[in-house]
């Protein structure tokens, strides 16, 4: 069972490596979000959180 | 006047390049959900051992990392494409099979997959529609994704109560804003190969499929 956790921690290590440079590259260029911008993400966002909730009770 | 067309013919050959790249993309995403579905199914038949779907999972990741990126522009990233999906959808065998070895597992893994496709339609639909550039939430996004992949790492070696669901809970609510991010890169131009497009949105949907899994098998009634 060790050696699943070490595989999966190099594998974790090598999704941080991947995602890193575009991580990097978004923080940096990231365009400020106009009025209703966020509004407009949070919305279908909050709906996926009830849908989920749904989902869990109906389970 | 010609200055006019000129902008009206460049406005519609915008919109068909786009509506083709989504086109493009949606079908690629059809073909590689049906290829890795099927994969999960073998897998789930032939019963292997973790390390073999960490395997398959470390394999998919290095054709991301290395060979993916030099084929995109080519047919022969197609190939590269459906060997990711297919690992990582062999890769799903032995999660499946533990879930459905529950007494009710196959009605968890029918909700999950219910679940994934409602939540991806609805959300790729809404960017669509909408048409709003939702690049704003880049930073946000990759900076989640980090923080999620740092506590993954220390969930595996602290026993700390709830981090897992937590962990699952917060990979649904970055994928879904992923979905929304990328499709709105489709749409307003930013994103223009088909190819990555779709590896961007089908690495999204395992992700929310697999944290529904977890989130469903540990908080179900049963």
């Amino acid at each position: 069972m060790e050696w699943v956790k070490i595989f999966s921690a190099i594998l974790i290590i090598g999704w941080i490596i991947f995602l890193w440079p575009r991580a990097k590259y978004w923080l940096k260029n990231s365009p400020k979000a106009q009025e209703g911008d966020w509004m407009a993400a949070v919305l279908p966002l909050a709906l996926v959180v009830g849908f989920v909730a749904l989902l869990i009770m109906l389970v | 006047m010609n200055r006019i067309d000129f902008t009206a013919t460049r406005s519609i050959e915008s919109a068909l390049s786009t509506n083709k790249l989504i086109k493009n993309t949606y079908m690629l995403l059809s073909g590689t959900l049906i290829w890795s579905a099927l994969l999960a199914m073998v897998s789930m038949a032939m019963a292997p051992s973790p390390m073999i779907s960490l395997g398959t999972s470390l394999g998919a990741l290095v054709l991301l990392w290395f060979v993916l990126p030099r084929t995109a522009n080519s047919a022969s990233g197609l190939w590269v494409v459906f060997a990711v999906t297919g690992l990582l959808g062999f890769g799903l065998g032995p999660t499946l099979n533990y879930y459905i070895a529950l007494s009710n597992g196959s009605q968890i893994i029918a909700t999950a997959f219910g679940g994934t496709g409602i939540i991806f339609l609805g959300l790729s639909g809404y960017a669509l529609s909408t048409k709003r550039d939702f690049s704003f939430m880049g930073g946000f996004i990759f900076a989640g994704m980090m923080v999620v992949m740092l506590a993954s790492l220390a969930g595996l070696f602290l026993d700390i109560p709830g981090l897992h669901l937590a962990i699952s809970a917060a990979v649904i609510l970055l994928m879904s804003g992923f979905i929304l991010f990328e499709t709105s890169q489709m749409v307003n131009g930013a994103q223009t190969n088909y190819i990555m497009a779709t590896v961007s949105l089908y690495l999204s949907i395992l992700n929310i499929f697999t944290s529904l899994l977890h989130l469903l098998g540990a908080l179900g009634d049963e």
